[in-house]
């Protein structure tokens, strides 16, 4: 099987101290003090895994553990501190809740806002246009104001926008939990179709329900650090017995 | 590098819809709630000449003919290059949120605030053009040059505000350093006063600011109607160049950076 996602030691950094440096006047106080170098934050520690065309593949773990952050790396959001990232093929992330939506504009302008943002061209968009707004089902919303939208509207117009386009390579990070049960059920079903079309998913979800029932494979991250891959069933049961004894941020002692 | 920097380059044509969109947003953005809206662009210039003219005429004299013109010469220069340089800088900081959830090139940010203030330069050339037409001054065929200055100016600017963006993105204190530096600059660019009208140690200062360049060139072609000189150009091609390759140079060596500081 060809790989299109093959990620190769792939180790994410946060200085957190650089991120507050961000005054010269701050600076030079930690430079006299000589705080300069703070601990560094591992949000992700030499992970690695090979994703073949066709894949279905969730993320599971608790918050914080990395999920969305190897997602951004995967989508070239994130450059990681070490390692490698390749990917095949025309890639839809959703990483976040109508992440590249402006409040202001109403949803017809979005609709066009977030197609660039994706780096579609205009044409193939207004030939879609009619698809995008009869599967997101929000034709008497098209003027409004997407900050007026509640939080599963706009995820009917993200999910309808990303997978227009067909995409070889869908990146989803638990963006459809918002949605309504109806919606959910539209997704699976578009979801599926893409995969039929041999197209490789990766799946961010606490729904373990989801993963279970989407994905042939889970990869279960923990801390950072990827500690179990395999068959989405055994994964994620092995995950679900961590959960019932384990809160996501006790110290190690007790893991 | 080249080369790396020609692919990087490449993602202009795919993401051109983005940045059109993105211009038009500015643009609309900028005049949401005022009456006049795009009139400003125009009126604005105007307004300032009005009032620097009536300064200049009872309270200082300079010797220079034709006042109103070779002020609005000099103003839409700065102002340009205030507006879009101040803009090009906290494009990454005010985008951050978008930059962290979705991929787009880094540089498609300081290159549509430059692109929007283009587009608002090209309104206040109406201005100018009025002005003409109320003070009788002589339509120079030399005149059709103008977009020649203006484009030299337009990659000038682009170049600083990307080196400008990464400064800020790392350092928010560079962003009011800046406005303590663009006033200095400005009273170092002969928008108001002539040349002459300055001792020497300060000319040899103002010999070293590119922006004085841009303007001598603008007013050739819209006073003097002479054609400026191979030496001019060669100098404004040279500020080009250097801002570009070390805007870019920079931009490109740091934008990987930029997500952990925003
Ligand atoms: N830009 C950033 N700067 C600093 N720290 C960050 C940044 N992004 C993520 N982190 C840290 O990295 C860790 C992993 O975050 P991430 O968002 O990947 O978690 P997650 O697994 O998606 O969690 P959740 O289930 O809550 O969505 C967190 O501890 C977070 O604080
Ligand atoms: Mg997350």
């Amino acid at each position: 099987m060809e790989n299109v996602i093959s990620v190769e030691n792939v180790s994410m950094v946060f200085n957190l101290a650089n991120e507050r440096i961000d005054s010269i006047k701050e600076y030079i106080i930690r430079a006299l003090k000589g705080n300069l170098n703070y601990e560094p934050f591992v949000a992700l520690k030499d992970v690695s895994f090979q994703i073949g065309r066709g894949e279905s593949v969730g993320i599971v773990g608790a918050n914080g553990s990395g999920k969305s952050t190897i997602l951004k790396c995967i989508s070239g959001i994130y450059k990681p501190t070490r390692g490698k990232i390749r990917t095949k093929g025309l890639l839809a992330p959703l990483i976040e809740l109508g992440a590249g939506f402006d409040g202001d504009l109403t949803a017809r302008e979005n609709i066009y806002l977030n197609s660039a943002i994706m780096g579609l061209n205009q044409k193939f968009v207004e030939s879609k246009f009619e698809e995008i707004v009869d599967f997101s089902e929000l034709r008497p919303f098209l003027d409004v104001a997407v900050k007026n939208f509640s939080s599963g509207m706009a995820a009917r117009l993200g999910f309808a926008l990303a997978s227009v386009v067909n995409p070889e390579i869908l990146i989803v990070d638990e963006i459809l939990g918002v949605g309504d049960a109806a919606f959910q059920k539209k997704c699976g079903e578009k979801m599926e179709q893409l995969r039929s079309n041999n197209a490789t998913m990766l799946l961010v979800s606490h729904d373990i329900n989801q993963v279970k029932a989407q994905c042939d494979r889970a990869i279960w991250l923990k801390k950072g650090v990827l500690v179990m891959d395999g068959n989405a069933l055994e994964v994620c049961e092995a995950y679900e017995n961590w959960t019932k004894n384990h809160s996501a941020f006790e110290s190690e002692a007790s893991s | 590098m080249i080369n790396s920097l020609y692919t990087y380059f490449r993602g202009l044509v795919k993401y051109r819809w983005l940045l059109r969109q993105l211009i038009a947003r500015d643009n609309k953005v900028k005049y949401k709630r005022s009456l006049l809206g795009y009139a400003w662009s125009i009126l604005n210039p105007l307004l300032m000449m009005s009032v620097m003219t009536a300064v200049f005429s009872g309270m200082f004299r300079f010797d220079i003919p034709n006042f109103p013109i070779y002020f609005i010469c000099g103003n839409l220069i700065f102002s340009f290059f205030q507006e879009s340089t101040t803009m090009s800088m906290g494009s990454i900081i005010s985008n951050a949120g978008l930059l962290k959830k979705v991929y787009i090139p880094k540089y498609i940010m300081p290159l549509s605030k430059t692109m929007s203030s283009f587009v608002n330069l090209w309104y206040s050339l109406v201005a100018l053009f009025l002005i003409l037409i109320v003070t009788r001054t002589r339509f120079q065929w030399t005149l059709l040059l103008i977009p020649l200055p203006l484009l030299y100016l337009f990659f000038f600017s682009f170049g600083i505000g990307l080196l400008l963006c990464v400064l800020a993105t790392f350092f928010r204190d560079a962003l009011y350093l800046y406005n303590v530096f663009i006033t200095a600059l400005m009273y170092l660019t002969p928008i108001f006063y002539p040349i002459s009208a300055v001792p020497d140690v300060i000319k040899k200062i103002i010999y070293w600011n590119p922006l004085y360049y841009f303007v001598l060139m603008l007013r050739q072609l819209v006073l003097d109607g002479t054609l400026p000189t191979l030496k001019l150009h060669l100098v404004c091609i040279s500020f080009v160049v250097i801002s570009l390759t070390v805007g870019l140079t920079v931009f490109y060596k740091n934008q990987t950076k930029f997500f952990l500081y925003i």
